[in-house]
């Protein structure tokens, strides 16, 4: 393959996290790296080489980096492939995913790291990086081999949607992780109080008669976490916070200063409960919808900087994993294609400045993670992604890339087309027309 | 004076024939689709069938050509066959399809078995499934009548509407009375349509029960909530026990069946508490000496549970023969 064509995007509204610069600009990207950026200023004479892209004043930002993604590869591809989800993301404007070990197999040895990346060396339309199983075959029972996946190349370990019951294995994991300097990300629930439950506990689900999880659930085990985190002095990331009770645990936490962070879904951040009135199984996820109030805290938490990271949680799940009975129904939802433009409704709605949104789904994760990218600086990595913000977009879930249309966003009105996703120098998504 | 005076089944089909509305709904999912005028006027078809089902000779010909598919994913001797005998009664053809013993159990989703049915045309399909929603997820996806007989602990709106059919038979209203629903009241669907249908029709509800089987904030019902039996009952004018599920007694929900029937189980010495002529009522099939004593349970003077029964399989010909009312005239 031959190196691609420098580019110099001109005329565009740079947002920065690491300058917390949000103005006019430009950025040039030669070999696969940012040369020069260019902040209330023009570029000087370009060489012929270059070619230029006026981008009319759109955004152009670093590209998204997701730390929260399935994918079906490998055990049910016909869900989602890495090739498929990595198309999804450059429609996204997401330029780097995690995806989770939650696989089947799972990715809990050195040889599924490998695996997993030797096959993301051909998928050139996203980088994709790998999250390790925190316990064997995702049991919680024994410790991974998490010093030889870092080795691989995992950048963190988790055991994806399951929480780590037996606290002194979750004790074990962080003070070994520690040693490795390894971040886990860990959801929190309580497994007694989830037991059955398809749907938090309140007036709602009572009323509709569905199987509850108890509202305590989540804040009953991070409060535990925060604990053994206090006594091991390990690094966690709390995985798709969702309740306010549990943001106060957390605030705690943080004041403490113990290594915290917190990651939200951006469809906790759009949803509540009404979403599964009529027994709409395309919202139902994993943590579940919860009421209005905690709607309201996490967007609060987020623009306080609580809460630092914002996930798409992208969970593919084909219409018969779907189209059952509410308790019978897989929980999650793709969110790759639709995370950028749902989280501009926050921006859209006044709720939290752009540059703050931003952060959240590019330098804040980077940082967690140690990557070089999520910024515009000269030697930081050419993932970009130019979008027009103000362009109206009605969702349409057919339309998506993804394998598995399962998107709680179908027939929603945002705004915010991505024009062209650019990864390492070369443009591998542009709108239509 | 007309024939029918003299030939008591002639006046009933009359006074049927006359009732006789369209379901306002294409579908029966919920106690709540119904208005009060609605509701009134399903009692009223209902009580016309009443008088009929009192006759030697029961059977109509409102339902002939139609088919019934009974759907009972889930085990129910008694509203199957209440069903069952509603629809043949009408003239309707009957099949019960019991998915439980055929190709669900082999992996086949609801939807599946839902298209395939309807591709045998039934016009009416009744169904009970374990889960909540499941009889809204098959009415989307059949070109037939859809009648919720019970979906997980959701919801149960023909049961609620025998229970009122009862009640208002027994106190010529239903308006203004006092309604105590006592015992499971967390899994029960039964619960959930006779609170929305009870609204309705301006009774007032109270909820009774250990809060472990009181559902969240029930009180946002618009009903009251007693955890005390005593409290409860007083001054009820129909005192209805819910069934509570065997496996959910020892030690999950409640401690034992004895500490249940203790504070929760309906004699005689709680019943005293109720206004003078309350009625009881039990969904059936009755837990004896778990919820209620067999002493009121079998007392005809204060209990209604043989007329539910009754009323079930005129309240369904209600149901039936109004949905059907809506389907082009067979022949035509």
């Amino acid at each position: 393959m031959n190196a691609p064509q420098p580019l110099a995007f001109v005329n565009a509204r740079l947002v920065d996290p690491e300058s917390s610069y949000d103005g006019p600009g430009g950025v040039i990207v030669s070999e696969g790296v940012i040369t020069d950026v260019a902040k209330g200023r023009e570029f000087g004479k370009l060489s012929k080489a270059v070619r230029v892209v006026d981008c009319g004043g759109a955004l152009l930002a670093p590209g998204l980096i997701d730390l929260r993604v399935r994918t079906g590869e490998p055990g049910a591809e016909t869900k989602e492939t890495l090739a498929s989800a990595a198309k999804a993301a450059a429609a996204g404007g997401v330029t780097s995913f995690v995806v989770q070990p939650d696989t089947a197999p799972a990715i809990d040895d050195p040889s599924m790291v490998d695996f997993i990346l030797r096959r993301a060396r051909d998928v050139d339309s996203a980088r994709i990086l790998v999250a390790g199983a925190a316990t064997k075959g995702l049991l919680g029972e024994q410790m991974a081999e998490i010093g030889l996946m870092r080795e691989a190349g995992c950048v963190y370990v988790t055991d994806a949607g399951k929480p780590i019951v037996d606290s002194k294995v979750m004790q074990r994991v962080l003070t070994y992780a520690k040693g490795f300097d390894t971040l886990l990300a860990h959801r929190p629930m309580d497994p007694w109080l989830g037991r059955g439950g398809a749907a938090i506990g309140g007036e709602f689900a009572g009323r509709m008669g569905l199987p509850s999880i108890s509202p305590m659930a989540e804040r009953i085990m991070l409060e535990r976490d925060v604990a053994l985190l206090e006594a091991t002095g390990g690094k966690l990331l709390v995985d798709q916070i969702s309740s306010a009770q549990a943001l106060e645990t957390l605030a705690r936490a943080k004041g403490k200063g113990l290594r915290i962070n917190a990651s939200v879904s951006i469809n906790h951040l759009s949803f509540n409960e009404l979403d599964i009135g009529d027994y709409r199984t395309f919202a139902k996820l994993n943590p579940p919808l919860r009421g209005e109030d905690d709607r309201q805290a996490l967007i609060e938490a987020l623009a306080s900087g609580l809460i630092d990271i914002v996930v798409s949680s992208h969970s593919p799940a084909p219409a018969e994993d779907k189209r059952l009975p509410f308790d019978e129904a897989a929980p999650g939802a793709v969110g790759l294609e639709t995370l950028l433009p749902a989280l501009l409704s926050l921006y859209h709605e006044e709720r939290l400045p752009l540059l703050d949104l931003i952060r959240a789904v590019t330098l804040a994760p980077a940082q967690l993670l140690g990557l070089r990218g999520g910024r515009l600086a000269p030697g930081a990595p050419a993932d970009l992604v130019l979008c027009d913000i103000d362009a109206p977009l009605i969702v349409d879930a057919a339309r998506l890339l993804s394998k598995s249309k399962n998107s709680p966003f179908d027939g929603r009105r945002l705004q915010g087309q991505v024009l062209m996703t650019v990864v390492d120098g070369r443009v591998v998504h542009r709108a239509e027309g | 004076m007309t024939a029918s005076a003299h030939d008591p089944a002639r006046a009933a089909i009359d006074t049927i024939r006359a009732r006789v509305f369209a379901f306002p709904k294409r579908h029966f999912l919920s106690a709540g689709d119904l208005n009060a005028p609605q509701a009134a006027d399903l009692l009223d078809l209902a009580d016309a069938f009443v008088a009929l089902n009192r006759q030697t000779s029961k059977t109509l010909d409102i339902l002939k050509g139609r088919t019934l598919m009974n759907l009972f994913f889930e085990n129910s001797t008694r509203t199957q066959s209440s069903f069952e005998l509603a629809g043949k009664r009408l003239g309707a053809d009957v099949v019960n399809m019991n998915p439980k013993t055929s190709s669900v159990a082999k992996g086949e989703t609801l939807i599946d078995t839902a298209v395939t049915l309807n591709a045998m045309r039934p016009d009416l399909l009744v169904v009970r499934h374990a889960s909540s929603g499941a009889a809204s997820l098959l009415s989307q996806k059949v070109s037939g009548h859809v009648v919720n007989a019970g979906d997980g602990q959701h919801e149960h709106p023909t049961q609620a509407l025998l229970d009122a059919l009862s009640i208002r038979r027994a106190f010529g209203r239903v308006s203004g009375l006092t309604v105590a629903i006592c015992g499971d009241v967390l899994h029960s669907r039964v619960a959930r349509s006779n609170v929305a249908l009870l609204h309705t029709l301006g009774a007032s509800v109270r909820l009774v029960g250990p809060p472990t089987l009181m559902p969240a904030q029930a009180e946002r019902w618009g009903v009251a909530v007693h955890h005390d039996m005593k409290s409860g009952l007083a001054g009820a004018d129909v005192v209805m026990m819910l069934r509570l599920q065997l496996e959910r007694m020892q030690g999950a929900f409640v401690p034992s069946t004895r500490e249940y029937f203790r504070f929760y189980g309906l004699d005689r010495e709680k019943l005293s508490r109720a206004a003078p002529g309350v009625r009881v009522m039990h969904p059936g099939p009755m837990n004896r000496g778990v919820e209620i004593d067999s002493d009121v349970a079998d007392d005809p003077a204060v209990s209604l549970i043989q007329d539910q029964v009754e009323m079930g399989v005129a309240a369904r010909m209600a149901v039936l023969t109004s949905l059907a009312a809506r389907l082009e005239p067979v022949g035509s």
